[in-house]
C-alpha cells in the first residue's frame, strides 16, 4: 500500500477515512471518546474545512490524518497510503494556530527547516526559501527574526515553511484563530491566492462559520461528545473576492452551516 | 483591495507590511539604546567598586574611633568588630600590596597571584568543560523518558548534599593510585578539575532538563509531522530552545567551578593555585595582612572573569537574535 506509484497517488483521494474512532486513555478513569465512526472523503484539490464547537474532536481528526494520533479503530488513508506512510513520505505539511517559528532562526532559515530535515543542499534550500518568500510576499524580511514580525506575518512565514517542500496536502489547525479580524480576512485572501497558485489540497480546522464558508469547497460540520461528522455541505461559491463576503449565496451557505451545527446538538 | 482571482497587490500596498516597517524602525532605535546602556553599566560598576572601598575606609575610621574610646562607648565598642590595621589593612596598603614584590621574590605580587589564578583557571575550565558535557548528557538521557527522569533526578540532587571537602581528598587519592590506565600521566590538578566538575554538572543537568523540555507541544508535533528523527529534533529544536536555560546554568556553573577549584586545591593540598595562595597568606597573615586581601581579590576577579566570558558568549549566541520583541 505504501509503495503506490506517483500515478496512483494522483488518482487516489487525498484523504479517505472509514469508520475511524479515537478513544483517549481507554479503560482508565479519564477515558475520553473523542471521535466516533468518522467517514470522510477528500478529493485532490479540494479545500475542506472541519467546523464544530470546541471539544468536538476536529483537531483530533486533523491529527489522525497527520498520523500524529493513531486511530483506536477504522482506517485512515492519505494519498492511498496509511497515514503514517504518508507522514514518512512527507506527503503533507501542517500549520498550527501558533506560528511556532523557531525564534533563534531568521525567517529564511525557518522556511528552510523542513528542507534541512530532508537533506537538501544549502543552495537549493536558499533558492526554494526565496521562492516561498515571494509567494507570501515577504521577501524583504528574509533576514529578520520572528520576534521582529507581527502575528499575521509570522503566520504567513509558517505557511511558507509548510509549503516549502511542495507537499500535496496542507493540514491547518485554526491557523488564523489568534489573529484580529482585519488581519484574519487579509490572511484568508492570501491563503486562497496561494492555494490557487499551487493547486494544493487543504484540510482546514476552524470554529468560525464565516471563515469556513469563505474559504472552502466543502464544509464538514462536526457535533461534539463523541465527535461525529453531522453533515458535509457543498459550498461552491466560485472564485472568491472581497465581494463574496457580501454575496447572498455566501449568507445562505452560512445559514446552512449554522443550521447543521444546531442540528448536531 | 485584494482580488484572489486575478493579480495580487504589491508588497508596499500591504497594510501589514507597511505597519511592520514602522515597527522595525522603532526596534532599531531600541538596539542603539541598549548599546548606550552597556557603557553606562561599566561606569556604574567602577563607581560601585570605589564606593565599596570608601565604605570600607569609613567603617575603619568609625570603628577605630570607637575602639580608641571604649570607655565612652562601652556597648558599641564591644559589639562592633575590631578594625585595627592588622584586622583591616587600610585600602592604600591593599592597593600597594598588589604592586609590591614580596620578600624573597623579584616579581610584583599581582604577577604572582595572576599566574596562580591562571593555574586555578585551567583547573576550573577543564572542570567546567567536563561538567557541561556530563551534565548535558545526563539531561539528554533523562529527556528520553519521564520514568527515567522521575527515577534519577532525586539521585542527582542527593549527589550535591555530599560535602565537597569530604570528597576532595578521596578524589586526589584515587587520582594518584587508580588512573594508571590513562594514556597520560595523572596530575593532581586534574583531580581538582574533577572536584570542580562535581559542582558544575548539577546546575547544567537541572536547567538543561528544563530547557530540553521547553519546546511547545506543537513545535514537537511540527517536527513529527516532518518525520524528523530523534537526533534531528534534539539538534534543531530541543538544544537551541534550551540555550537560554543552559546559559543561566553556565553562569552558575562557571563561578561554582572556580569555587570548586579553590576549595579543591585547599582540601587536596595541591600546589600552584589560588587556593594554596590563600592558605599560605592566612598562615603568615601577621607579616603582611594585605597580601591575603589581594589573594581574595584575585579569586573574586577570576570569578567575575569567567562570568563575563560566559555572558559574552551568551550575547553572541542568543542575546542578539530574536530577543527584541516588538510590541
Amino acid at each position: 500500500m505504501s509503495d503506490a506509484g506517483p500515478d496512483m497517488n494522483d488518482q487516489a483521494p487525498a484523504v479517505e477515512i472509514r469508520g475511524a474512532s479515537k478513544i483517549f486513555n481507554p479503560g482508565r478513569h479519564n477515558e475520553v471518546k473523542a471521535l466516533e465512526d468518522i467517514d470522510l472523503h477528500i478529493d485532490q484539490g479540494d479545500f475542506v474545512t472541519l467546523i464544530g464547537p470546541s471539544g468536538c474532536g476536529k483537531s483530533t481528526l486533523l491529527r489522525l490524518i497527520a498520523a500524529l494520533v493513531d486511530p483506536s479503530d477504522g482506517t485512515v488513508l492519505v494519498n492511498g497510503k496509511t497515514a503514517d506512510a504518508a507522514r514518512l513520505d512527507r506527503d503533507y505539511s501542517m500549520v498550527f494556530q501558533r506560528a511556532g517559528l523557531f525564534d533563534w532562526r531568521n525567517v529564511s532559515r525557518n522556511i528552510e527547516l523542513p528542507l534541512e530535515l530532508m537533506g537538501w543542499k544549502a543552495a537549493d534550500r536558499r533558492r526554494r526559501s526565496a521562492e516561498m518568500l515571494e509567494l507570501v510576499k515577504l521577501t524583504e524580511f528574509a533576514r529578520h527574526h520572528p520576534a521582529e514580525l507581527s502575528g499575521g506575518m509570522q503566520q504567513r512565514i509558517a505557511i511558507a515553511r509548510a509549503m516549502s517542500f511542495h507537499p500535496q496536502l496542507l493540514l491547518m489547525d485554526e491557523p488564523f484563530g489568534a489573529l484580529d479580524e482585519m488581519t484574519r480576512e487579509h490572511m484568508q485572501n492570501e491563503l486562497l491566492r496561494i492555494c490557487s497558485e499551487t493547486r494544493i489540497t487543504v484540510v482546514f480546522v476552524t470554529h468560525s462559520i464565516g471563515e469556513a464558508v469563505f474559504l472552502s469547497t466543502e464544509v464538514a460540520v462536526m457535533s461534539p461528545r463523541p465527535g461525529r461528522i453531522a453533515a458535509v455541505i457543498d459550498n461552491d461559491l466560485g472564485p472568491r473576492t472581497d465581494a463574496t463576503r457580501d454575496d447572498p449565496a455566501f449568507f445562505s451557505n452560512v445559514t446552512a452551516v449554522r443550521d447543521a451545527l444546531r442540528g448536531g446538538h | 483591495m485584494i482580488d484572489t482571482a486575478d493579480g495580487a497587490p504589491a508588497a508596499d500596498d500591504d497594510p501589514i507590511v507597511f505597519e511592520q516597517l514602522l515597527r522595525l524602525q522603532a526596534a532599531r532605535e531600541q538596539r542603539r539604546d541598549r548599546m548606550r546602556r552597556t557603557g553606562r553599566q561599566i561606569v556604574v560598576l567602577a563607581i560601585f567598586i570605589c564606593l565599596l572601598g570608601l565604605a570600607y575606609s569609613l567603617y575603619k575610621v568609625v570603628g577605630t574611633a570607637i575602639d580608641d574610646s571604649q570607655s565612652d562607648w562601652p556597648v558599641i565598642g564591644s559589639i562592633l568588630p575590631e578594625s585595627d590595621d592588622l584586622k583591616m589593612p587600610p585600602v592604600l596598603d591593599i592597593v600597594s600590596g598588589i604592586f609590591e614584590e614580596p620578600r624573597g621574590t623579584n616579581e610584583p605580587f599581582w604577577s604572582i597571584v595572576g599566574k596562580e589564578a591562571a593555574f586555578t583557571l585551567r583547573e576550573a575550565a577543564v572542570g567546567f568543560a567536563i561538567g557541561v558535557i556530563v551534565g548535558l548528557s545526563i539531561a539528554i538521557v533523562l529527556t528520553t523518558s519521564g520514568r527515567l527522569e522521575r527515577a534519577l533526578v532525586p539521585h542527582v540532587i542527593a549527589s550535591q548534599t555530599i560535602p565537597l571537602i569530604a570528597i576532595a581528598p578521596i578524589i586526589v587519592i584515587w587520582g594518584r593510585k587508580s588512573f594508571d590506565f590513562l594514556p597520560f600521566e595523572w596530575q593532581d590538578w586534574m583531580s581538582v578539575s574533577i572536584i570542580a566538575t562535581y559542582l558544575t554538572f548539577f546546575p547544567v543537568t537541572i536547567n538543561g532538563l528544563r530547557g530540553l523540555q521547553s519546546p511547545r507541544p506543537e513545535n514537537l508535533e511540527l517536527m513529527d509531522s516532518y518525520a524528523a528523527r530523534w537526533v534531528q529534533t534534539l539538534w534543531r529544536l530541543r538544544l537551541p530552545a534550551s540555550l537560554p536555560y543552559l546559559f543561566a546554568a553556565f553562569k552558575i556553573a562557571a563561578t561554582a567551578s572556580v569555587v570548586g577549584a579553590i576549595v579543591g586545591e585547599i582540601s587536596a593540598g595541591v600546589k600552584g593555585g589560588l587556593g594554596r595562595r590563600v592558605l599560605l597568606e592566612a598562615q603568615r597573615y601577621t607579616t603582611g595582612p594585605e597580601r591575603l586581601y589581594v589573594a581574595v581579590l584575585g579569586a573574586a576577579a577570576l570569578g567575575i572573569f569567567v562570568f563575563a566570558v560566559i555572558s559574552t558568549i551568551e550575547y553572541g549566541l542568543v542575546g542578539r537574535k530574536g530577543r527584541e520583541t516588538v510590541t
